[in-house]
């Protein structure tokens, strides 16, 4: 579709809910908004309430998933040195087999890597009967006579939480007896509304059970941890390439290409920088108020949004040699994507897209999009909740339904040693009238245009109305929605897996992602799905299909 | 090395797969829903498992598989899952307005004991189902049994539930395909239609996970054995059930309510199975075996000529499913190759002794294991201790394949990292073929790429 194609968006809006039952249509109805800027004041942008990370209709087709595959799948999955034990059937750890595309990079041949097994204690209805604590207490016991890994992990799926199964107390009896770290996450798929869940209860445990076990800082003069970046597709890599040019030490990244030992001293370093803030802003919080570190946002994925995080990492540090190697990097960089993004521009420039997908990412990506010249007609997210949607500054008005309540909350004090503010005062109040932010994330809304559409948790139903109403060039999910949109003759983009390419983060991820749209929008495959006769027997198509 | 932690030291266990040979029962269930027209798989449990389910089937086949979910809460956990069931059958209908919605059981749901026949009986009486629509369900708990199971279960479901009345007699066969690809379900209707059978073939998925692409997006695929079809199977002649692990309870069904008797074979992969079931086509219609199928059979037989030279004594790790797996193995034995590790997560004493029965002693030294602690690591370590010419199994034997520098031919479910397989049928003697040439070409480039240059052939 041409962008300035006119839609009625409070018409489309109808559209979406008009065949839903009149309970569903009312909730849907609160998580679709056409987007509008109440208050458009350049620092602070105010937007509409959306309703967001609340219950999924049953029966209405969801893309979600579960809180075992936010934890399991998501967080501690792409860790390589610990031995992740699924507690339950077979079927959940199955099915997060190395199924994410987490690319991990052992320091040597002999260095541990556990991410191409799958450990499962493959309950039987025997243990659904009797419990399941001896056979997880025997299968860790297993795990750690064939590998004596440092580190064992258990995850419970449903059945585990239903039948009362102390899996942590068998993770610390055992961590005990053979001397490792093995703990265990409560993170039965029923729990939360959606993977989200999972990613908090993650983050929990990572901090309870890993994260300061060291305090062995590493070297280096300017050291951040990277947060919420999971290395799909090699994204970690990339980013850890061009920091390190500059100057810049990551501690540890959560968790993409990670280890239990750089996770165990993250509370060393100076700065914390979230990437995704929905899966990992608990920890970033939760770090700051024990450890002293501060966290900022920061987004890797386009060109300009990457040179921009690279300037704020270093604008923190004032440092003038880490300013000048950073613009350094930067200026070297941007040649090649200024060269390709040209290329690209003038073929893809004026085409739409939708993205529809995870946490952060239908935000991150409409960067990339635009730097090519494309413009996101829709956006929603699968699992965010109002503060990745609207900016953390409504964190406070957010209530807490009885979902939430159920995940665990930590209480996190200084620590009486170790608290060391990285920031003091002078330093605040001098980055402050810089306008610097720390802890902000402001969403995706007050990004997206006005009369752009948002919605929540997004229905196969309303994917396919939408389809049918803007007929976008293209259109960004994951597996699940890939083929029911490509069957419609538009191009699908996963932005779980990347459809196994990538990486798209950084400025060469840049690069690969404007040539991947291209091929996309532009392949041939779309032009000939109209064969020669039916193209004779409707003209007027056919001279939509050359304009187009 | 990917799997640099597996070594040949192998010790007991009792509690820790690693590497499962198998998944859970409900994504089999899944499946075989799918196989009905019009049809709207639902899972009773939390969305994980539908999100898993889909994800899995998608990434085999490229292709759309929609399904639902009930979506259980810690709430619904507690208090039973019924209200969520009632909302999501009513939410189906009048959103997505499908034929049949095939419910399907979870561990979630199992384990708190929701009585789901009791819950589409409630559905019924307050009017949540329409008039001419079906609801089923099939009890999957995935803590029994695997994969292989659910489908079983959800095949059995569907004769059982369609078949409440009588149909009058149609003078047609049943065949009750298994858990075969949609290439094979086109093929298996090929030979059938040859042999001169009208046959109502259940579940199938032809038309579901291979369909076109026209830019019109068809929510329910053209694919699938009506429920029309499905009301017949209680007046056909006879059900020929291809596989006792995924078929054969069906069939019984049929067998027990109707009295429509039931001969249970294996999958016609290979020459020997496929020729007790052209026998069985045969012995059902009375006819001589006709031309077409004798020509492929003799071309098959050619071909094993052909090639027996590079197959001969050839070793052979293959895994996955009991019915592929004994097919297989009594065709690998009939190529004078030798099938020496065989392994499948499915529980179930019957398949060692099916095994024994495709081998009848011509691979002594073979190991075969079957259910709990049945793997792809202990396989792995069998390969240790003495290597393979050739792994045959799903995707996940890439692993083992490249750190053992094996060749790998892909088979069985999940193949997630191939396209276009569901386009290739291995039943039938041409499956044979095809089988027996993707096999071939695996061995021989490989050999390509290890000869020496001073033996390194131009024909072979």
């Amino acid at each position: 579709m041409s962008v300035n194609k006119k839609i009625d968006k409070a018409a489309v809006r109808e559209e979406l809910i008009e065949n839903y039952p009149r309970k569903v249509a009312r909730k849907r109805a609160k998580q679709i908004l056409v987007n509008e800027k109440i208050d458009d004041d350049e620092e602070n942008i105010e937007v509409k309430e959306i309703y967001a990370n609340v219950r999924t209709t049953p029966g209405i087709i969801t893309q979600r998933g579960c809180s075992y595959a936010g934890c399991k799948g998501v967080v501690l999955g792409p860790t390589r040195d610990i031995v992740n034990i699924t507690h339950g059937p077979i079927g959940c750890g199955f099915y997060s087999w190395l199924t994410r595309r987490n690319q991990t990079r052992p320091e040597s041949d002999t260095d541990e890597n556990f991410m191409t097994y799958c450990f499962s204690t493959d309950m039987q209805d025997q243990e659904i009967i009797f419990g399941g604590e001896k056979k997880l207490r025997q299968a860790i016991q297993e795990a750690y006579d064939l590998f004596h890994p440092k580190s064992i992990a258990v995850f419970s799926t449903c059945p585990v939480g239903l039948i009362g199964d102390d899996v942590h107390a068998v993770c610390r009896e055992m961590g005990e007896t053979l001397g490792i770290t093995c703990f265990g996450f409560s993170c039965e798929g029923y729990k939360g509304v959606s993977q989200s869940a999972g990613h908090h209860i993650a983050n929990n445990q990572l901090f309870k059970h890993v994260i300061g076990k060291n305090d062995e800082p590493d070297e280096g003069k300017f050291r951040i941890n990277l947060l919420g970046e999971y290395n799909i597709g090699g994204d970690a890599f990339v980013i850890d390439e061009i920091l390190k040019k500059a100057g810049i030490t990551i501690t540890s990244t959560m968790s993409g290409n990670s280890t239990i030992k750089a996770f165990e001293k993250a509370h060393t370093t100076d700065l914390n920088c979230v990437m995704c803030h929905r899966s990992i802003n608990y920890v970033a919080d939760m770090i700051e108020k024990k450890y002293g570190v501060p966290w900022i946002k920061v987004n890797f994925i386009g060109a300009k949004a990457t040179a921009k995080s690279m300037r704020k990492i270093a604008e923190y540090f004032e440092d003038e040699e880490l300013m000048k190697q950073v613009d350094e990097v930067i200026r070297e960089e941007m040649v090649e994507v200024e060269k390709v993004r040209k290329e690209v521009y003038e073929k893809c420039k004026g085409k739409t897209a939708m993205l529809f997908v995870g946490g952060s990412r239908a935000h991150h990506y409409q960067e990339l999009f635009s730097e090519i010249g494309m413009k996101t007609v829709a956006a929603g997210y699968e699992f965010a909740h109002r503060d990745d949607y609207e900016g953390r500054r409504v964190l406070p008005s957010i209530k807490i339904d009885a979902d939430s309540r159920n995940i665990e909350e930590l209480t996190v004090t200084a620590d009486p040693e170790r608290y060391a503010p990285r920031v003091d005062e002078e330093k605040a109040k001098r980055l402050s009238a810089k306008g610097y932010d720390f802890k902000d994330y402001e969403g995706m809304m007050p990004d997206m245009d006005k009369d752009a559409l948002v919605i929540d948790d997004i229905s196969q139903h309303e994917t396919e109305k939408l389809l049918e109403i803007y007929k976008p060039d293209i259109f960004c999910a994951g597996i699940k929605e890939k083929y029911i949109v490509q069957k419609s003759g538009i191009p699908c983009k996963q932005l779980h897996s990347y459809d196994y390419g990538g990486p798209y983060a950084g400025f060469k991820g840049a690069i690969n992602f404007y040539r991947e749209i291209d091929r996309m929008v532009n392949a041939t495959v779309w032009k000939l799905i109209q064969a020669p006769w039916e193209k004779a027997a409707s003209p007027t198509l056919e001279a939509s299909f050359i304009e187009g | 090395m990917l799997l640099r932690h597996t070594t040949s030291e192998i010790k007991e266990r009792g509690a820790l797969t690693i590497n499962p040979a198998k998944t859970c029962q409900p994504i089999g269930a899944m499946y075989a829903a799918l196989g009905i027209h019009g049809c709207m798989p639902h899972s009773h449990g939390s969305q994980g498992c539908c999100a898993y389910h889909r994800s899995t089937l998608t990434r085999h086949y490229k292709d759309p598989v929609l399904a639902a979910t009930s979506s259980f809460t810690e709430g619904a956990s507690v208090f039973g899952g019924q209200a969520n069931l009632l909302a999501a059958i009513d939410n189906l209908f009048t959103i997505y307005d499908p034929e049949v919605i095939a419910i399907h059981t979870t561990c979630l749901s199992e384990t708190i004991g929701d009585d789901v026949g009791q819950i589409i009986g409630k559905a019924k009486e307050t009017g949540k189902i329409p008039a001419g629509k079906d609801v089923f369900y099939a009890s999957t708990p995935s803590y029994v049994g695997s994969h292989v199971v659910g489908f079983s279960n959800m095949v059995k479901s569907m004769a059982d539930y369609f078949s409440a009345e009588k149909s009058p007699k149609t003078g047609s066969v049943n065949i009750i395909p298994g858990w075969i690809e949609p290439a094979d379900i086109r093929e298996l209707k090929r030979i059938v239609a040859s042999a001169g059978l009208d046959a109502i073939m259940f579940p199938d998925t032809s038309g579901v996970f291979d369909g076109p692409l026209t830019g019109k997006y068809a929510f329910y695929p053209g694919g699938g054995v009506s429920a029309e079809q499905l009301r017949k199977t209680s007046g056909s002649e006879a059900t020929l059930s291809l596989g006792t692990a995924a078929s054969v309870a069906a069939a019984k069904v049929l067998d027990n309510k109707w009295q429509v008797p039931y001969e249970n074979l294996d999958l016609p992969i290979g020459i020997s199975a496929m020729d007790r079931f052209v026998t069985a086509l045969q012995q059902s219609t009375g006819k001589r075996v006709s031309e077409d199928i004798l020509l492929e059979r003799g071309q098959l037989l050619d071909l094993m000529s052909d090639m027996h030279q590079y197959f001969y004594g050839k070793r052979v790790a293959l895994w996955g499913d009991p019915d592929q797996l004994v097919a297989l193995t009594e065709f690998l034995a009939d190529l004078d190759m030798r099938p020496v590790y065989i392994v499948t997560g499915t529980p179930g004493r019957a398949f060692e002794k099916r095994i024994e029965k495709a081998l009848n002693g011509r691979v002594p030294e073979v190991k075969v294991k079957q259910g709990a602690n049945a793997d792809m690591f202990l396989m792995h370590q069998w390969i240790k201790n003495e290597s393979v010419d050739l792994l045959l199994g799903n995707t996940y034997g890439k692993y083992i394949s490249r750190d053992e520098n094996i060749p790998f031919v892909r088979h069985g479910f999940p193949i997630l990292d191939r396209i276009g397989h569901q386009y290739f049928s291995t039943v039938g003697y041409k499956g044979g073929v095809r089988l027996m040439e993707q096999i071939l070409t695996a061995l021989l480039d490989q050999k390509d790429r290890l000869s020496p240059e001073e033996s390194f052939e131009l024909v072979l």
